[in-house]
This record gives structure tokens, C-alpha cells and sequence, in this order.
């Protein structure tokens, strides 16, 4: 079930949004905006936790954490949480593959948990997310975290952290590219 | 998917899909504070048993209900059945109640194959719950998703499977499952308890337990079924046992990383010895704890995807 390839069509047709080097940049300036809204280095600190959202939100997870643990010292436990199950989108199409759903050691019961995904469209799956959390336990707060915004918003769901608002037509296609799945990091609109 | 009614010819991506979905499953209810799943709420799930059961009609019934499907349970004692109403019109009357799926266990083989043909204008799915010597395919995605588990990859293992081939349905299913995943099967059997025909499966036939032991990466007991016997297939129960029951001896043949599976329910003493059920080679515990998510991933794979126009 590895999760399909984005890098591999037509590059004429893409215009580049986010460079390797902007994701990278990215994602080390929301690790410290997420060390500085949750104050989680201070004495009296929330425990906050990671969860990814498979496929692309796993790896950001873990390289946020990879960041906020050079930036403060401390380190922050990941998961991930497949919401495939809690979708109100799977009748209308074809059966979709489940993807791993692992809870950090401790679970999430009175943590701060931050969502993580690649890109905010709908809202329907950070919607679907928050079903999720609820079946395994009660965390303190939710907060969620995105590489990309592109706005067309169909639910009362905000991002806490972005990476990049894109203003985009809804026919148009957001690829967050991930060396782990894409061999190549980067933000491309198609 | 529209209606699992066998594993013959069945497509090794489908039943590698669906058994990845079960592991999932499995892996994602782990521990859980609550272990239910909105997935298929308002699907309704009817299960219709015609034949005696406790594991699979309990199985099929959690496995729906913890996807918040409603399960609506059957029995042809206490139904219009007993009245006399054929298969047919009570499927039909099951259907225009608002079945979206119905689970089948019949003792007639082909029952499930009747019943989704009748069924297609109400677009009601069907699953094979078992029918007569035919087929019981998610007892066999079970036991391959427990092999799987204990195996990792089952291409090229090697897989016995030994002693009431020819009543068995649970033997059937297997082979055709276990042979499209690549695994190498044997049967092991007196020549009375195997099915005519046999010699066009895709199987090695055997009549020596202990030849096979040595080289087998699981052995899967089946029950001697003494309900469907009318004659003599073995002389003794006591001879059958010491043939082909799997002994604490015996076990001892097997190498150290092998299985022991049994599909249930277990005739200790009989086809396998009660210290070898009990011990940790045996995974028939696991099997019955697979088979809920297995059926889970069943359902998910018949209802939680868009219409099919078939």
C-alpha cells in the first residue's frame, strides 16, 4: 500500500510553489511557532504530542519533531492516525486503503495534541481526525498544523499553524512532494 | 467487491487487500478506548443460519457492529422457516426489509451462489458464511491472515492441510486462497476422506503424516465431521487418531517455527491432541480473534465504497 508516486508526471505542467529548500525553511519556522504558541520548553508546560495524518502528514510529523527537538531540547512523542475509517466521503468512491494508525507511547489522555497534514482543502478529513481522536481517548486541546493552505474551506475547521497560504481554483491540484514517498521534497501546483 | 461467495479463482491482489485491510483493523483497534468504528453506520446486515454455529454467526455479528453497521441476526429455528417458506422468498423478504448485506450459512453447497443471483435486482450483497461441502471463504482469509501474522509472506510455504478433506468446505477454500497467495499446499488424508477430483487441484496429495512434518511451515486440522458421515470411512476413531491426529509426538517432528491451526470446534483427543491445542505452536486462539477482524475488513471492502452498477 505504498502511497502513489506524485513526482512522476508531466513537469511542464506544474508551476513550483514551494522549493526543496522552502520546505525545509517551512517547516523549521512552524516548529518554532509551534514551540512558541504551545510554550512546551517552559517549566510548567503542556505535554504536547504529534499525530500525522497518513500518508504525507507522518513524515511531517516526525521532521517537526526532528526540528522542535533542536530548537527547545525537548522531545515531543509522534503518531499517526489514519481517519480513512471516519471519512463521509468513501461511498462515492472506489474501496480506500487503510493506512497505519499508531498512537505515541502514553497515548494522547490530557496531551495537546497538534494535527499534522500536508495540505488544508475542505476540512472534511481534519473533520474525520477529530471523530478519530475521540475514539482513543480525550486529549487537553487540539490544534492542527498544515504545510499548505489553499483555502475552499466546506467546515468551521482553521489552521493554528501554516507553512503557505495558496490561494488556488478548486479545479487546480496541490502536490506536497516528500523525499520519503516522492524522492524529491517540494510544493507544486498543477 | 459485490458478494463474497468464494475464494476459487479469487484475484491475489483482492485477497491480499483485504487481508491488509484486517491487519489494519487490527492494528488500529489495539487498545483502544472505544472500539467502534463509524464506518458503516446505517448499513444494515442481516446474518441467515441455517446450519448450527457459534464461532462464525458471533464473529460476523461483532465484526458488523463494530463498524456500527445493524446487525440483524437469523436462525432457521424461530423464522418463517420453520413454516416452510423456501430460501428464496425469505432472502427476498430479508432484501425488502432493507438488507443491504446478507450472510449465508446453508447446508446446501451453492446456496450462497443461488442467493446472490436472486438477490441482484435488490442489490443486496451476499457472504458465503459457509455452504454444505463447498465453501467457507472467510474462515480461509482467516487462517491465511493468521499464517501471515505468524509467516509474514506465505509464497512458497509449504502448508498441510490434513484429515476430512472431502466434507470439508474450510479444506476447499483454503486451497484455492492459500494457492493464489503462492503458498505450496498438501493434503494429507485417507483415501476415503478425500473428495473425487482432487487430482486437478493445485495440491500434492499424501497419505503419511509423518513424511510431511519435517518440511511443513503450518498444518491445518480439520474436524472429522461425523455428522455428514453415512458409512464407514475409517474403521475406529481410534485409528483414525493414531494415523493422522496430531500427537505430542508428532509435534515434535514439526520444525520449530510451524503452525498449528484448527478451524474449530476441536475434537480433543481426535484430530489433535489436548496438550498441542493448548500449547503456543497452536494459533486457534489467534484464528477466532482474527476472524472478527478479517470480517471486518469483509464488510468494509462489500459496503464502504460507491455503487456498483453490475
Amino acid at each position: 500500500m505504498a502511497p502513489r508516486q506524485r513526482g512522476a508526471t508531466d513537469p511542464a505542467r506544474e508551476r513550483e510553489l514551494l522549493s526543496a529548500g522552502d520546505v525545509a525553511r517551512t517547516v523549521a519556522r512552524m516548529a518554532h511557532q509551534i514551540i512558541e504558541k504551545t510554550a512546551l520548553d517552559a517549566p510548567s508546560a503542556p505535554a504536547v504530542v504529534l499525530m500525522g495524518i497518513p500518508s504525507r502528514g507522518a513524515p511531517l510529523a516526525r521532521r517537526l519533531a526532528v526540528r522542535i527537538a533542536e530548537f527547545s531540547g525537548v522531545e515531543v512523542p509522534t503518531g499517526t492516525l489514519d481517519v480513512t475509517l471516519y471519512r463521509d466521503d468513501l461511498r462515492r468512491g472506489p474501496t480506500r486503503p487503510l493506512e497505519a494508525t499508531k498512537l505515541p507511547e502514553g497515548g494522547i489522555d490530557d496531551k495537546l495534541v497538534v494535527l499534522v497534514d500536508d495540505v488544508l482543502f475542505s476540512g472534511r478529513t481534519i473533520r474525520a481526525a477529530l471523530d478519530a481522536l475521540r475514539d482513543h481517548g480525550r486529549p487537553r486541546a487540539v490544534q492542527l498544523a498544515v504545510l499548505v493552505d489553499r483555502g475552499h474551506r466546506e467546515l468551521p475547521i482553521r489552521a493554528d499553524y501554516v507553512g503557505k497560504n495558496v490561494p488556488t481554483a478548486r479545479t487546480e491540484e496541490v502536490h506536497v512532494l516528500l523525499d520519503e514517498f516522492d524522492q524529491r521534497d517540494g510544493v507544486v501546483l498543477r | 467487491m459485490k458478494h463474497l461467495l468464494t475464494t476459487e479463482g479469487i484475484d491475489p491482489a483482492q485477497a491480499t487487500a483485504i487481508l491488509d485491510t484486517a491487519a489494519s483493523l487490527k492494528q488500529a483497534l489495539e487498545g483502544r478506548e472505544v472500539r467502534k468504528l463509524p464506518t458503516l453506520r446505517g448499513r444494515t446486515v442481516i446474518t441467515m443460519f441455517y446450519e448450527n454455529s457459534t464461532r462464525t454467526r458471533v464473529s460476523f455479528e461483532i465484526a458488523g457492529k463494530w463498524m456500527s453497521a445493524d446487525v440483524v441476526n437469523v436462525s432457521a429455528s424461530g423464522s418463517s422457516v420453520s413454516k416452510g417458506e423456501s430460501l428464496r422468498d425469505t432472502a427476498l423478504t430479508l432484501a425488502a426489509a432493507g438488507a443491504d448485506c446478507v450472510i449465508v450459512r446453508h447446508p446446501a453447497s451453492g446456496a450462497a451462489h443461488r442467493l446472490a443471483g436472486w438477490l441482484r435486482e435488490a442489490g443486496t450483497s451476499v457472504v458465503n458464511a459457509g455452504d454444505g461441502m463447498h465453501e467457507h471463504p472467510t474462515q480461509a482469509l482467516l487462517d491465511a491472515a493468521t499464517l501471515r501474522e505468524r509467516l509474514g509472506d506465505l509464497r512458497d510455504r509449504r502448508i498441510a492441510i490434513v484429515g476430512d478433506v472431502l466434507h470439508s468446505r474450510v479444506a476447499r477454500s483454503n486451497v484455492h486462497l492459500l494457492t493464489a497467495l503462492g503458498a505450496d499446499v498438501t493434503l494429507v488424508a485417507p483415501p476415503t476422506l478425500l473428495p473425487v477430483g482432487v487430482s486437478n487441484w493445485p495440491v500434492t496429495v499424501s497419505h503419511e503424516l509423518d513424511a510431511e512434518l519435517p518440511s511443513l511451515d503450518a498444518v491445518m486440522l480439520l474436524r472429522v465431521q461425523a455428522e455428514r458421515m453415512h458409512g464407514g470411512f475409517f474403521p475406529s476413531a481410534r485409528e483414525y487418531s493414531i494415523a493422522y491426529g496430531l500427537s505430542e509426538r508428532r509435534l515434535k517432528l514439526l520444525p520449530e517455527h510451524a503452525v498449528v491451526l484448527h478451524p474449530g470446534p476441536m475434537l480433543r483427543g481426535m484430530e489433535i491432541a489436548s496438550a498441542v491445542a493448548d500449547s503456543p505452536r497452536a494459533a486457534i486462539t489467534d484464528q477466532v480473534r482474527n476472524g472478527v477482524h478479517v470480517r471486518m475488513a469483509v464488510l468494509y471492502h462489500l459496503l464502504a465504497h460507491e455503487e456498483e452498477t453490475a
